[in-house]
């Protein structure tokens, strides 16, 4: 974003000297991270690198042991409960397993945080949850279902309704695709890349199916050895000499997707 | 971040509204509808509007403008293409599906679906209980596939674990009743009838029907949440993969250390509420306690205790089959499994007190000493 003026605004994310640790176990060690406006960042690692644990200090569900993480600049953790509950309705999430509130239909759901803000009449609620339902391409008939009616590929779209419908500028995605066969998957992946190109917010994820990260993801952030590995592009990820990274990406499959990016 | 704003420029012959700034759910004045309001009634004159100055717009911003609009594209706009596709995809927006009217019977369907429901439960109930008796009989011929391991689970859960508390309310029973009718014997001066009153009415009335109320709260609802969790993870599928019979594993060994359990519970809390009338009554009215005790089992027959263990064994049976029966009805929601359990303890003591009033009908003849 080129801005005439030298002002900045503050980047979405931004992780300063970050540690984690559940008692003995360090799972961080000085992270430091910063996610720019408009990029879409993957955080690839291993089995209990500790990639949803990150996620989770980012969102603010989790204190860290030491270092902070600071949203459009402001510290997730505020103690101000005012300023945190704003910062909180700037960005969205979507849960691994949808998190859909089992006791309220589609509709109610995705009105949910529209009408937490006590802001909006009932008729405008109506109709920017038809507008969501419609970009995540549902149908409006399908507002009266509850979450336990809905097939896995549903339930993803209806969470990412919810979690669009303060109009985030950033969304956090924990393993988006997972559970969804490759053919969903592939529309989910268009779908969010369709929305990210029209709404412009920017995304940080956590995902382990390759074809997500690499259909999605603008930079990769590699997380092992307690740390931040390598982050970049994703050629500047691959070129790193890790063996992690060596491992993750080994495959030929890789190479070819990355290729078939470039066209 | 700049906030939205209407501008309006008077030409010659119409009037142009400029607009300009974040048309953004954050940025938009509050309040929202007083905005609208403004809107609505520059767009009565059909005025030319220039859009180009908005910076942003989301779909907030978007279907303000609509609505202002009377739903509607106006005669002269001027946008760029991003936010006139938005707009375009708020024009296709599709109204929702109206809401079910109400029923006009309503006063007539509701009270049908009720019994409905009940006669489901009633059904399933006894489903579950012929399902249970097939199950003793395949355990009669197959005594290795006894689930011992779970009854015994779940009787130190629902019997041992329960001592502590039944005890504590069997004793200040105890002592509030002594502490009560001692007052009004006294006037009689029928001291020493406080030993039949106690005996009778702790063994044959007060100690079963506590402890059913204690159990149905305690372990009933403990036994439905957990049947019911276990529907809404798909445990009990898993287990039905297994080949693992659901009832024989889970339901039989609950409602059977239930049965266990209670007449045991019923007798400990019996004795915990004599205990307490006892201490009670010596302090009240000096009543010795060796003469006490020697009087009791004279003017209380046997059969109160009989009675008392039987009330225990039926009400554990009771409420064993209710929890478990509710729980299977769970639905994969967090609400439903709040009403199911909720179900399940007020169905529990109702049908207790039901029973126990059966119990006092049929057994009137019985241990009454005269």
């Amino acid at each position: 974003m080129s801005r005439p003026l030298a002002f900045r605004e503050p980047p979405p994310i931004q992780i300063r000297g970050l540690c984690t640790q559940f008692d003995q176990v360090v799972i961080h060690r000085d992270i430091d991270l910063v996610v720019e406006t408009g990029q879409m960042l993957g955080l690839v690692g291993g089995s209990g690198s500790g990639k949803t644990t990150l996620l989770r200090a980012i969102v603010g569900l989790l204190a860290p042991s030491k270092g902070s993480v600071s949203l459009f600049g402001h510290p997730v953790l505020d103690s101000n409960p005012l300023r945190r509950r704003d910062l909180r309705r700037r960005f969205g999430m979507l849960f691994q397993q949808g998190a859909l509130f089992s006791a309220l239909s589609v509709f109610d759901n995705i009105a949910f945080p529209l009408r937490e803000l006590r802001l909006l009449d009932e008729a405008l609620i109506r109709d920017l949850v038809l507008l969501k339902l419609a970009m995540v391409e549902l149908e409006p008939r399908h507002c009266r279902l509850m979450p336990a009616e809905l097939s896995g590929g549903m339930v993803k779209r209806v969470a990412l309704a919810r979690a669009l419908a303060l109009e985030p500028e950033l969304l956090v995605l924990d393993e988006p695709t997972a559970g969804l066969d490759p053919d969903r998957s592939e529309n989910f992946v268009k779908l969010l890349k369709t929305l990210q190109q029209e709404l412009r917010f920017t995304v940080v994820m956590v995902t382990h199916d390759l074809a997500t990260l690499l259909g999605l993801a603008t930079r990769l952030a590699v997380l092992a050895d307690h740390g931040i590995v390598a982050s970049g592009t994703v050629d500047e990820v691959l070129a790193v000499d890790h063996p992690f990274i060596q491992n993750f990406f080994a495959s030929g499959q890789v190479r070819a997707l990355a290729a078939g990016r470039a066209d | 971040m700049s906030q939205a704003t209407i501008e309006t420029q008077p030409r010659i012959d119409s009037l142009r509204v400029l607009l300009a700034g974040d048309w953004t759910l954050a940025t938009l004045p509050q309040p929202i509808a007083g905005f609208e309001l403004r809107l609505r009634e520059l767009a009565r004159a059909d005025p030319g509007w220039d859009l180009l100055a908005i910076t942003r717009l989301d779909s907030v911003g978007a279907i303000l403008l609509w609505r202002s609009w009377g739903r509607r594209w106006p005669s002269s706009l001027a946008v760029s293409d991003s936010h006139r596709s938005l707009l375009a995809r708020v024009e296709a927006i599709q109204p929702a599906p109206p809401v079910p009217a109400r029923e006009p019977l309503a006063w007539l369907v509701v009270p049908g679906r009720l019994s409905l429901t009940a006669i489901d439960n009633l059904a399933g109930m006894l489903a579950l209980v012929g399902q249970l008796v097939l199950d003793l009989l395949y355990l009669c011929t197959h005594p290795r596939d006894a689930p011992w391991r779970e009854f015994s689970a779940n009787l130190y859960k629902s019997g041992a674990q329960a001592l502590p508390v039944t005890a504590l309310i069997g004793f200040l029973i105890g002592i509030v009743l002594s502490y009560l009718s001692a007052l009004q014997l006294k006037a009689f001066g029928a001291d020493v009838f406080i030993v039949n009153l106690l005996g009778i009415s702790i063994v044959r009335e007060l100690g079963p029907v506590l402890v059913a109320v204690l159990v149905a709260g305690r372990s009933g609802s403990a036994m439905t949440a957990q049947i019911g969790v276990m529907r809404v993870t798909e445990e009990i599928d898993a287990l039905a993969t297994m080949g693992v019979s659901r009832s024989l594993r889970l339901i039989l060994p609950k409602v059977a250390a239930l049965a266990v359990a209670m007449p045991l519970l019923v007798i400990w809390c019996s004795a915990a509420g004599i205990l307490g009338g006892m201490i009670s009554a010596h302090l009240q009215m000096d009543l010795a306690y060796g003469f006490f005790l020697d009087t009791l089992p004279r003017v209380v027959p046997v059969a109160n205790v009989w009675i008392g263990l039987g009330k225990g064994l039926t009400f554990g049976l009771l409420i064993g089959l209710i929890a478990c029966h509710f729980g299977l009805r769970v639905k994969p929601n967090t609400e439903s499994l709040s009403a199911q359990t909720t179900t399940s303890v007020v169905t529990s003591i109702t049908v207790a007190i039901l029973v126990d009033a059966v119990f006092a009908v049929v057994t009137r003849g019985l241990g009454i000493p005269l």
